[in-house]
């Protein structure tokens, strides 16, 4: 299919379809909340009022704007296109994720709802919904697969510490969609008070475009910065793709710029070929899950097979459905980096920049890492470092054989 | 007429509520679903709902995701499903049996293939769970062909636009969810659900079926007095789960699901 017809900015249409993906797949109970929750988001994301506390508090709480930053260094020792780092990392909580917690937290304040619910599976979503909850002053609930609880620990006991209450999920493959099943399942119960906040461009409609809205401040930023300090556009931008929020939050600003290439890097785990990994997109088929159809990891049955990643954060069998309409319209590329070219590139950023990157964007860094070096020097590219590393120097150090 | 149709106006006839057992297809065992099957309905069962095992039972309580899992662990599919409906229809060509699952099977297998084998088997009736009219109208083209009911679910939630919304669309009978939650918890207010089930009668002539919590002979003569139909399925999911772990023969399942199923329809009959 030819991507020239389509204007990127006009999708979802209104019943959240992006092309034959996303959509509204939930069961009849939920379907009064996301209908008051889709007309709250349309009337609020145009209210002057709304937007300006919106601005305040990414600017003085959250921090905003995140830095461009010129990896130079890193740059000249590949001999290829000047990267460039966009900081998420640098955010209040640590990572792209409060961008999106702050923006829905606002809209369940004005919803009157004071019971925030969430998932997460690394748990930076979850750090950061309990960071809003906290400061709002609203009951906050975390759903965190079991497995995940285990391999992050430090992120879990933050949680606690900002008053959330941390739910071990057991059922399953005890991951970030179990997480998932289990918040849709306390939504249900709890629809009258409870506003659910999706983490990523997932789920059923309005939250694919509604977390990209709150998120794309990111490419929105980012575009001002890279006119600003080159003069031009990128040639390409990089990100890593979990569920995909710190990528469409890059790439959406950027969409209509059909000269910048666009690259989303999904966990390749031990390598597409060994089964283990957590790259729909890459190794996948469409399907329905979690209240849109788009990309999943499935068997010839219709059942959603176990994933892996080093990275929690990536660790999920779905994909944002715009991420899966690009991917047909030839709009943006989709690639996979394994566990140990993330690692490495995990080590080489942190010994190169003075940086250390989460495991996340550890593999968009990887994939950045092939595709400079074979751009010439008076290229650009833009990676996003949606979040820091502090978080996974235990799961680093295991593998290394060192206690710490 | 189908037979979901023609078995609500016998029972009209007669005075009695439809009771419909669920179970989930291949649990606790994918050798002994049709055996069951038949045992509930000469113990009483109207109706069969037969749940079709997902990996991501969303809407489910914790009782049927772990009968999910169980099913899974026999690797019991979607075409699995439909020939235990095949082997079921071979001596009873009479009672319904509706299936009820989430989208993702039916996806993979593809709505037209899907129709044609579900008509094939003998199934009845469809619940998607996760498939809401606004996007349900493939699968709704797929089946009319073949005449399978799209049975759909009202929740408390629903507000009265979209309750007309599934009535024009809904056929075989309309499944209230009797409250706010998933398959098997507690909490019921049958106040709340006569009122909604009275309202509901001026926006549809489908019969009325209501289920979510409902646990026990008394409940279930509760909501037999304004209801059409009446679903059982936690109850039961757990009843089998937890004799297969004591005896796994055909025989002591067969015994506990048919003591149940008398000990609801009696209740339900006014018998007790």
């Amino acid at each position: 299919m030819s991507d020239n017809a389509v204007n990127f900015h006009q999708l979802p249409d209104a019943a959240g379809h992006f092309g034959p993906y996303g959509g509204l797949f939930v069961a009849e109970t939920l379907m009064g909340a996301l209908e008051e929750l889709n007309q709250a988001y349309q009337h609020y994301l145009k209210d002057p009022l709304f937007l300006a506390e919106l601005d305040n508090d990414l600017h003085h709480y959250v921090g905003r704007p995140s830095p461009l930053y010129y990896a130079e260094r890193w740059s000249h020792e590949l001999g290829g296109a000047k990267i460039y780092l966009k900081r998420e990392d640098l955010n209040h909580t640590g990572a792209h994720k409060v961008n999106n917690t702050i923006g829905q937290a606002l809209l369940a304040k004005r919803l009157g709802k004071r019971r925030i619910i969430a998932e997460t599976g690394a748990g930076q979503h979850g750090v950061a919904t309990a960071t809003v909850a906290a400061r709002l002053g609203f009951e906050c609930v975390i759903y965190m697969g079991a497995e995940d609880i285990e391999r992050q620990k430090s992120n879990v006991y933050r949680m606690r510490l900002l008053g959330a209450q941390v739910v071990a999920v057991q059922s399953g493959s005890k991951t970030l969609k179990d997480a998932l099943n289990e918040a849709m399942r306390d939504w249900v119960t709890n629809i009258d008070t409870t506003f659910y906040i999706i983490g990523t461009v997932a789920g059923p409609h309005p939250y694919p475009a509604m977390v990209r809205d709150f998120q794309a401040v990111i490419g929105r930023e980012a575009r001002q910065q890279i006119v600003a300090q080159t003069g031009k556009l990128p040639d390409a931008l990089v990100a890593c793709v979990g569920g995909g929020s710190n990528a469409m939050g890059l790439f959406y600003p950027f969409l209509e710029d059909r000269e910048v290439a666009i690259y989303g890097v999904e966990a390749a785990g031990d390598g597409l070929e060994s089964g283990r990994h957590a790259a729909p997109l890459c190794a996948g088929r469409p399907g329905v899950l979690h209240g849109n159809r788009t990309y999943l990891m499935e068997d010839d049955h219709g059942q959603i097979i176990a994933t892996h990643s080093i990275s929690a954060g990536l660790d999920y069998p779905g994909v944002g459905p715009e991420h899966a309409w690009l991917k047909d319209c030839g709009r943006a590329n989709y690639v996979a980096i394994t566990d140990n070219e993330a690692l490495a590139a995990f080590h080489h950023l942190t010994r190169t920049e003075g940086i250390i990157p989460a495991l996340e964007s550890s593999h968009a860094l990887a994939y950045t890492h092939q595709l400079a070096a074979r751009m010439p020097p008076e290229t650009s590219v833009i990676v996003n470092l949606s979040g820091r590393g502090d978080k996974d120097i235990h799961t680093v150090a295991n593998i290394e054989g060192i206690t710490v | 007429m189908s037979r979901i149709a023609a078995t609500f106006s016998r029972l009209q006839v007669s005075g009695t509520t439809a009771l419909i057992p669920f179970m989930t297809a291949g649990h606790p065992h994918p050798d002994h679903t049709v055996a069951l099957m038949h045992g509930m309905v000469a113990a009483g069962a109207n109706l069969l709902e037969l749940g079709v095992p997902f990996s991501d039972p969303m809407a489910d309580g914790p009782v049927i995701q772990r009968a999910n899992e169980l099913a899974l662990e026999f690797h019991v599919t979607l075409d699995d499903v439909l020939s235990m409906v095949q082997q079921f229809r071979q001596q009873d060509a009479t009672t319904p049996v509706i299936l009820m699952g989430y989208l993702n099977p039916i996806e993979v297998m593809g709505y037209e293939r899907f129709a044609a084998a579900a008509a094939a088997a003998g199934v009845d009736g469809v619940i998607t769970v996760d498939l809401p009219p606004e996007e349900g109208v493939p699968l709704l083209d797929a089946l009319q062909p073949y005449a399978i009911d799209t049975i759909y679910l009202i929740a408390p939630t629903t507000n009265p636009a979209r309750i007309a919304k599934i009535a024009a669309v809904a056929s075989g009978f309309i499944y209230y969810v009797s409250m706010k939650g998933i398959t098997g918890a507690g909490g019921l207010d049958f106040a709340a659900v006569e009122a909604a089930i009275t309202g509901l009668r001026q926006q549809t002539t489908l019969p009325l079926g209501v289920g979510f919590g409902i646990k026990s002979g008394t409940t279930a003569a509760a909501m037999a007095a304004f209801a059409d139909a009446v679903v059982v399925g936690s109850a039961l999911v757990e009843k089998l789960m937890q004799g297969w772990e004591s005896s796994a023969t055909e025989e002591s399942l067969l015994a506990l699901a048919q003591s149940f199923i008398r000990e609801l329809r009696a209740a339900m009959d006014g018998q007790l």
